[in-house]
């Protein structure tokens, strides 16, 4: 594989930028793998890369039904973080924050991570004890958290509404300075040239129509371009997790429902910082190229259309007003959806299943861009060395049963009430 | 925008209704005695079909009756509806 450095840069750049070497082959699949991951996603590109990286397996595959990249890791809102509170969240997403630093150089492809931190803005005195609670939790796990008061917010992000006679006056706000955001499409590019070169099959296309399990075990797994022998099958489809499987009768505690995101036209560089308003559900950053990125709120009932509805997006920007009246100034550029597999506790499962050689990976909720790196490092090594890994044995499916429930959010089983 | 016919009020917008989920779930029926499965399937395993899909909704800012609405998860196409105590044909 061709190395990115200014070099090759440079060198290309002489010939006309003609001679790249493709980033990924388009291979056709072989009848037989030791492991097929299914959802060319992030986080399946992920677990392809770890396994092949740091568990030695390589004849693997990577099957999409369309193109790798095409669904929510190139739909969302593009948030790194770790600012939780339960032990489990918190420790697998810090493990994730230390993959992210070191992404770029680890998978020689710029995913222009950008720790700029992230604020979470609170309305009340309760609000501001919530958080204060939060933040120690989080500073106990070894994540970093500070509390800022009203004036403090104000030095960060002026343009906020800070004037006296708002419905939702800031108190103040909980920051991790160390959170922020990446490019997401780089992520998917990066992770597939990676296992590509490292002998990982990425068949794009590619979609599957039924599973062969006998005796309890996976044997094979069929497609639209033809049957595959596999032992193990890793599932990474996200908001497609029911529709998989039904195919092998499981039921399972997800419903899928859609999630908006939008951008504005680009503007010049006015918010240096992840806002997140505390009074609601609304997200903002600005992108490199200007663009105030923002999202919100489910559209609210089970969904796989993958567009949008009005009512929604105008809740959502009214909330995002409310926080910054500038944005009312802004012309909307784009609006899109994505289908997320919300999970009943809002947190993610990644185990084993009663079927031997099929591994589960789903329930991202809304937070499944920033945890791609680290789900897919611990799905592979759920899958190579057939047992959870501490930082995911919270992320069992059996919780459901024992009643172990992983509520960061204290929501219940309501998964369309954010 | 997704226009639901309350079975008690006509048509109205999305926006006076509020979302209950699966309408074919069933709780499992009062004195009996239930295996974990069969409430782990009531509580929280759903089919959550793409295609036509059986779900609650309320009227909340019209009659504030629960209603039944068959609709398609993938294009929104709404099919039918019905009253909560009417049952599912």
């Amino acid at each position: 594989m061709q190395k990115y450095s200014i070099f090759s840069l440079i060198k290309n750049a002489i010939s006309n930028h003609k001679n790249w070497d493709l980033a990924w082959k388009d291979p056709s699949p072989k009848k037989e793998y030791d492991v097929v991951i299914i959802g060319g996603g992030g986080h399946g590109l992920a677990t392809a890369y770890y396994l092949a990286k740091e568990h030695n397996i390589t004849n693997v595959a990577i099957i999409e039904k369309g193109w790798i990249g095409g669904g929510n890791v190139g739909r969302n809102t593009t948030i790194i973080r770790s600012n939780y509170m339960h032990d489990d969240n918190a420790l697998f997403s810090e493990f994730g924050m230390d993959l992210w630093r070191r992404m770029s150089q680890d998978l020689n492809y710029n995913v222009m991570f950008s720790p700029r931190g992230i604020i979470n803005l609170a309305h009340s005195d309760a609000q501001m004890n919530v958080y204060a609670r939060r933040g120690n939790s989080m500073r106990l796990n070894g994540i970093d958290a500070v509390l800022l008061n009203r004036d403090q917010v104000r030095e960060i992000i002026p343009m906020a509404d800070f004037s006296e006679n708002v419905r939702f006056p800031i108190f103040g706000g909980l920051m991790q300075p160390s959170a922020g955001t990446a490019r997401h499409d780089a992520v998917a590019w990066g992770y597939a040239r990676q296992a590509d070169s490292m002998g990982v099959d990425i068949i794009q296309n590619c979609e599957v129509t039924g599973f062969d399990v006998v005796g309890g075990k996976i044997k094979g797994v069929r497609t639209s371009r033809g049957d595959i022998k596999v032992k193990k099958i890793g599932l990474c489809v996200a908001g497609s997790t029911n529709i998989l499987a039904e195919k092998l009768n499981m039921k399972l505690p997800i419903e899928t429902h859609l999630l908006q995101a939008c951008v504005s036209e680009p503007v010049k560089p006015v918010l240096d910082r992840v806002v997140t308003f505390g009074a609601g559900h609304f997200y903002i950053s600005q992108s490199d190229k200007g663009e105030m990125v923002m999202g919100g709120d489910l559209d609210g009932y089970n969904s796989y259309a993958q567009r949008g509805n009005l009512p929604t997006l105008q809740h959502v920007l009214t909330e995002g007003i409310a926080m910054m009246p500038f944005l009312s100034k802004l012309k909307m550029l784009r609006t899109w959806g994505g289908i997320m597999d919300m999970s009943m506790d809002g947190s993610p499962i990644i185990d084993k299943t009663h079927i031997e050689g099929l591994y589960l990976n789903c329930g991202w909720c809304y937070g499944g861009f920033k945890a791609t790196p680290a789900s897919g490092w611990t799905f592979a090594h759920t899958i190579a060395q057939d047992r959870v890994h501490e930082l995911n044995a919270g992320y069992n499916l059996n919780r459901f049963n024992t009643g172990y429930l992983l509520d960061e959010k204290g929501l219940g089983t309501k998964t369309w009430i954010s | 925008m997704l226009y639901i016919k309350c079975p008690h009020c006509g048509w109205r917008s999305q926006n006076e209704f509020s979302y209950g989920g699966d309408a074919t779930v069933k709780r499992p029926k009062l004195g009996k005695e239930v295996t974990d499965q069969e409430w782990d399937d009531f509580v929280y395993n759903r089919k959550s079909l793409r295609g036509k899909h059986w779900e609650l909704w309320q009227h909340l800012s019209g009659c504030r009756q629960w209603i039944k609405v068959e609709r398609d998860t993938a294009t929104h196409e709404i099919f039918k509806t019905l009253k909560a105590s009417e049952e599912i044909s």
